[in-house]
């Protein structure tokens, strides 16, 4: 496979379960590709440089920056991102509790931080709190302080485990 | 953050990749991980005309034993080294030196080639393969060649790779015996790279006598290199707390030690001490 960098480069790719096709600037990183010529901006552009995490997508399911990927990258390959994370008009548990309990405040780092505890739940369906702090060690979160971002995944887990779950008292009433 | 253009090419066997570096050398670049050589190209201190990526050669990712060897492909991720059973059990400094870089999403990509290649002076790869007697497989337009581990690294950034040598392969003796492995870090809070890393690789007689002990140390300086005051005063004599403590003393002899924003070259003196000694302890604690 060779591109000039004149030319465009053409590939295909499973993206959130579907065949994708796209045209795209051989520069391009997987991110870009993602947001500007597939129109699917969930996945966001932070650092840059792989240090902060919230571009991170799915690639083969495992957790990768696309920020430092090549779009030529995922040719052939498995890409989720967070649009692929629902069922039809089901919100993925992992949704809900980031909604319920106030795990996304301005939202920046939450797509990133969704994929990685998607798959960390896929491979550890009731991850320690030691766990799920070291899987989720590659994403910043500038809001919440990570404590909300830990309860919600444990919530997840509880949930997806078909355990009968509640909310923490103050993400339904605030504190007093 | 946009890199120059650049032309990309993406062989599938290695004798492509071969014939492509020769003709290119001085233009072209290895793509591996892409996790030190993208982030140096968007900041443009890399502008290559043109990108070989190895990510799609067959076969340049494994971990096998072969002739009392461990034998790993360079294009093996952090993470497959890290997630090795059987390594956890042959040679566990491997998979606790690879749990130690980055993140889980730096580790599913980065790969142990392209981290040797690049040779950062903070990487966590060196001090290992250095202190795992390693040899580096690298193989180019006029043939294979293998180098001692020792000798591979030459200065910040800089290895003994020729510009058209690819490196294939990474060799590592298996121990026989009682052996203990330990790799201690300090990471640098913001990058997470080596401020100091110290890899241990001991292997004991009776009565806890060290039969030969393997140190290599990086972060500390303009490249990882071997410890062997340290290694000198633990061979031949019986490991205990004092014994560590006055090898320790000699991790930094002769060495022109960094000194940065985060660690002067004093503090990183202190740092190196340190963690050598916990890592002689640690695997002393691993091989009983
Ligand atoms: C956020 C972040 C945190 C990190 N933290 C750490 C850390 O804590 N510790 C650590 O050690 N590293 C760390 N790294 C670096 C990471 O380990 C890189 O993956 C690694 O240094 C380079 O490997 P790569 O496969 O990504 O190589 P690439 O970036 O693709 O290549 C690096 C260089 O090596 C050359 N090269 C690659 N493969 C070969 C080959 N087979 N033969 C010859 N030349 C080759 C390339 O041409 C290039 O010049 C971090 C990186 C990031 C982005
Ligand atoms: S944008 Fe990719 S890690 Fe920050
Ligand atoms: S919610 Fe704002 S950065 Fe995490």
């Amino acid at each position: 496979m060779s591109r000039k960098p004149k030319q465009k480069a053409h590939i295909e790719f499973t993206l959130n379960g579907e065949t994708a096709e796209v045209a795209f600037a051989p520069h391009k990183t997987l991110l870009e590709v993602l947001r500007e010529d597939l129109n699917l901006t969930g996945t966001k552009h932070g650092c840059e440089l792989g240090e902060c995490g919230t571009c991170t997508v799915l690639v083969d399911r495992k957790p990768i920056l696309s920020c430092l990927m090549l779009g030529l990258d995922v040719e052939g390959r498995e890409v989720t991102t967070v649009e692929g994370m629902n069922e039809g008009a089901q919100l993925h548990p992992l949704q809900e509790t980031f909604a319920d309990t106030g795990a996304a405040q301005c939202g920046y780092c939450t797509p990133g931080f969704l994929l990685v505890a998607k798959e960390l739940l896929t491979k550890n369906p009731n991850p320690t709190r030691e766990e799920i702090k070291e899987a989720l060690s590659g994403n910043l979160c500038r809001c919440t302080g990570y404590i909300k971002i830990y309860e919600a995944v444990e919530l997840a887990a509880a949930k997806m485990r078909g355990e009968s779950v509640e909310l923490p008292k103050e993400s339904v009433y605030g504190y007093e | 953050m946009i890199p120059t253009q650049f032309d990309y090419i993406a062989p599938a066997t290695l004798d492509e990749a071969i014939q492509l570096l020769a003709d290119n050398a001085y233009d072209a670049k290895l793509l591996a991980g892409g996790h030190s050589l993208i982030p140096a190209m968007k900041l443009r201190l890399a502008q290559p005309a043109m990108l070989i990526d190895i990510g799609r050669i067959k076969d340049l990712a494994y971990i096998r034993e072969e002739g009392g060897q461990i034998l790993i492909g360079a294009m093996t991720t952090h993470y497959q080294l890290e997630s090795s059973e059987r390594l956890k059990e042959i040679c566990p400094l491997l998979p606790e030196t690879a749990g130690h870089i980055g993140d889980a999403q730096v580790r599913n990509k980065g790969t142990i080639g392209g981290s040797l290649a690049h040779s950062d002076p903070a990487a966590d790869w060196p001090a290992t393969v250095i202190a795992l007697n390693g040899e580096i497989v690298a193989t180019g337009k006029n043939g294979e060649r293998t180098i001692k581990a020792d000798d591979f690294f030459v200065d910040m950034l800089t290895t003994a790779l020729e510009p058209v040598e690819i490196l294939r392969e990474i060799r590592v003796p298996l121990v026989q015996g009682r052996a203990g492995q330990a790799y201690t870090k300090v990471p640098h809070p913001a990058s997470g790279f080596a401020v100091v890393g110290v890899a241990v690789n001991l292997s004991l007689g009776a009565d806890d006598v060290c039969q030969s002990a393997s140190v290599g140390i990086t972060g500390a300086a303009v490249k990882a290199y071997r410890a062997r005051g340290v290694e000198n005063a633990l061979n031949g004599n019986r490991i205990d707390e004092a014994l560590a403590q006055t090898a320790s003393a000699h991790a930094a002899d002769g060495v022109d030690l960094n000194g940065d924003l985060y660690a002067s070259a004093d503090y990183r003196r202190h740092l190196v001490e340190v963690y050598t000694r916990r890592a002689i302890l640690k695997a002393f604690a691993q091989a009983k």
